[in-house]
């Protein structure tokens, strides 16, 4: 088992033809045949895209003018999202529109009040978005949406969930190394308003059953690792829990500056790094104070 | 991207904002000028800089006398009085630093009889992603220390962005704030208008602390401090003109030219990484082994040569800086064109101070068969714990 994807997940990319979305469809095509099954650029309905895998070998996906002929011709039950920030707004919100059951938006930079809109639409939808500005979801083997690198991974049993990507790649990395592996990893974005927060994919994790562990990766600004604390201390009561280990990024971060993530700032005194370890920790999280030592720290309190 | 006061109160204005009348000054003549044409007989001498807390500041400097950044004149001369005194000097607040700031402009606005005030703010709330005012009757205050000693007299009301502010919505922040009579009338105007100019221009934060009501009853914004969404800025070209570049880091200007996510802080370790996670995490690693970073820097996922060059550029211009520490997680970015990258830099800018690269990830064992190989002084690390280590000794040691 695993969350959100696996090798039935059918993938369209929204803002294929560009550079970027080119680049990494390539590359998901490459990862164990991810099934990237189309690609919408308006405009661009009826044309072919063409593509060359990293082993050599060329590829071509049929591209359409809107998502819902995409999902009407292919059968897709996931959408990709590398549309530039100006527009990727509109394009979630045409993705939620046709229904589609998981978005993925890597796309970082988009106005934080369009972000409000899409929420808002989202909230009355049976769509699942995740991000925006996040490296994406790989389940090892299976499916690889977004631009992780499919190298660093190995099918296993631990869970992984981030608000940051290259955090979430030392996660993987490491669990790799201690012979864990991972189950999926999920990437939930750094931006302050986006589709999936910490506490939807821990309760995916805790009732996933090949989920033996689970390896936890926050950051400054608002309060959705408290509130994760707060689900974990709940679930726990009704005998739900699983092993976690945890980091929080940006204990030296000054307060009122916003560092790189538009979600990572510590404002109004709130967001700060201590609290959140402290929550993380009452909530039964080993919260690791280097981030060099997630995979040993894990492994560490698996043998405990 | 902040604004000063007298820029916010403007474009508030615009909006139909009730503003108490003003002029911006950058001389003493100029504000003897601007006190002539209102009406008196009581006038606000205000220092604009980027940071609160200016009231309650004190200037450095002697010349500029022991009362705060903001005072009150009771007659023309002494508006001009003030101007000689204040502009030029440097103003410490709260929110400065032990450094302060160069006050360059002053806003010279017409006395206010004030009844009350208030605290009014327009922000993202994350936890429901929604814009939201919040309001308390604790005014003129830290809000941060209403927040923390009595946080129930602090009342936040989300707005649906498909519906705007309601009717309802203005009904609990009159409420709150225990307006009634004209003030009560004045909000069924000035709160959706806020939440306009919020929407429209794109705002991050729009904090009016005081809101007053003024003896007459009326409704006032007395202090304005906004900050705008840098993400669109793209669709506000006449936000982007009010930019002030000398109330911000010349590092951080220069970084924001190549696209690097880059602040200057205090320290003497400069660091390059990739990923703001991995940046923050390589902050927080050299403080754990008994350093200070000298800065964030976040070279993004898919650096190039000229953007690993650039950082390279704006590190080492710190004089503060003792040591670099780079830390690259090659992802879809490979090590060994990071290295190439870093080698480049290294040759064109050259390096005065201990250098220590960690690769990991794509192509890892060819990044540093290339950095060994390349003659230059550059320690090599093979994690981020072992990174921080060497930095930081080879900062201490030298």
């Amino acid at each position: 088992m695993s969350i959100l994807v696996n090798k039935d997940t059918k993938v369209i990319v929204q803002g294929l033809t560009g550079k970027t979305g080119t680049f990494h469809t390539e590359q998901a095509l490459g990862y164990h045949g991810t099934q990237m099954v189309a690609g919408v650029t308006p405009g661009k309905g009826g044309s072919t895209w063409e593509g060359t895998l990293p082993d050599g070998s060329k590829a071509t996906l049929p591209v359409f003018d809107t998502v819902a002929e995409a999902r009407e011709k292919t059968g897709a039950n996931a959408s990709v999202v590398y549309v530039p920030p100006k527009a990727a707004g509109v394009s979630i919100i045409e993705a939620i529109d046709a229904e589609m059951p998981l978005i993925v938006t890597i796309t970082e930079g988009i106005p934080v009040l369009d972000m409000v809109k899409v929420k808002a639409r989202l909230d009355r939808s049976k769509s699942r978005l995740l991000g925006p500005n996040c490296p994406g979801v790989l389940t090892p083997g299976e499916c690889k949406i977004g631009i992780m690198p499919g190298s660093i991974f190995r099918r296993g049993s631990v869970g992984i969930v981030s608000r940051s990507g290259t955090l979430t790649y030392e996660a993987v990395f490491q669990t790799t190394n201690e012979g864990l592996g991972q189950t999926t990893a999920v990437g939930i974005g750094g931006d302050p308003v986006k589709g999936t927060e910490f506490i939807d994919v821990l309760e995916l994790f805790l009732a996933d059953p090949e989920t033996k562990s689970i390896v936890m990766i926050g950051e400054i600004g608002g309060s959705a690792e408290e509130a994760a604390a707060q689900f974990l201390k709940d679930e726990a009561r009704r005998g739900r829990a699983k092993p976690m280990v945890g980091f929080i990024a940006g204990r030296t971060a000054p307060p009122g500056r916003t560092m790189g993530h538009a979600g990572a700032v510590i404002s109004g005194g709130k967001g700060g790094a201590e609290d959140k370890i402290a929550a993380m920790e009452a909530a039964g999280i080993v919260v690791s104070p280097s981030p060099a030592q997630l995979g040993r720290t894990l492994a560490e309190r698996l043998k405990a | 991207m902040n604004i000063h006061e007298y820029q916010a109160k403007a474009l508030l204005k615009g909006f139909g904002a009730p503003v108490a009348a003003g002029v911006p000054v950058f001389s003493p003549d100029e504000a003897e000028a601007a006190a002539r044409s209102l009406p008196g007989p009581l006038w606000v001498v205000k220092s604009q800089i980027h940071a609160g807390g200016r009231g309650k500041g004190r200037f450095k400097e002697a010349s500029a006398g022991d009362k705060g950044g903001v005072r009150l004149a009771r007659s023309v001369d002494e508006v001009a009085s003030f101007a000689r005194e204040m502009l030029g000097a440097t103003l410490v607040t709260k929110q400065t630093g032990p450094a302060g700031k160069q006050v360059n402009r002053l806003y010279i606005e017409d006395g206010a009889d004030i009844a009350r005030e208030l605290y009014c703010s327009l922000l993202v709330d994350r936890a429901v992603g929604r814009v939201a005012f919040v309001v308390s009757t604790e005014g003129g205050m830290d809000i941060e220390t209403v927040a923390h000693d009595t946080p129930e007299k602090i009342v936040t009301v989300a707005i649906d962005p498909e519906a705007g502010v309601s009717a309802a919505d203005v009904a609990a922040i009159v409420s709150a704030l225990k307006l009634d009579g004209a003030a009560a009338k004045d909000a069924e105007t000035l709160f959706p208008l806020l939440y306009k100019a919020f929407v429209d221009k794109d705002m991050s934060l729009l904090e009016i602390n005081p809101l007053i009501v003024l003896k007459d009853g009326h409704l006032r914004v007395l202090d304005a401090k906004v900050s705008f969404d840098g993400n669109a800025l793209f669709r506000h070209p006449d936000v982007e003109a009010l930019r002030d570049l000398t109330e911000e880091d010349a590092k951080e200007i220069e970084a924001h030219k190549h696209d690097l996510a880059y602040v200057a802080l205090s320290g003497n370790i400069g660091c390059m990484v990739n990923g703001a996670g991995l940046a923050m995490a390589t902050m927080d690693i050299i403080k754990l082994y008994g350093a200070e970073p000298a800065n964030f820097l976040d070279v993004g996922g898919g650096a190039s040569r000229e953007k690993v060059t650039a950082a390279f550029k704006i590190i080492t211009a710190d004089p503060a800086v003792k040591g670099i520490l780079i830390n690259i997680f090659g992802g879809i970015m490979k090590c060994d064109v990071i290295a190439e990258g870093v080698i480049a830099a290294v040759r064109e800018v050259g390096l005065q101070v201990p250098l220590v690269v960690r690769l990991e990830g794509t192509n890892v064992a060819l990044g540093k068969k290339i950095i060994a190989e390349s003659g230059l002084d550059v320690i090599a690390a093979d994690d981020l714990d072992d990174a921080a280590r060497k930095i930081v000794a080879a900062v201490k040691g030298a």
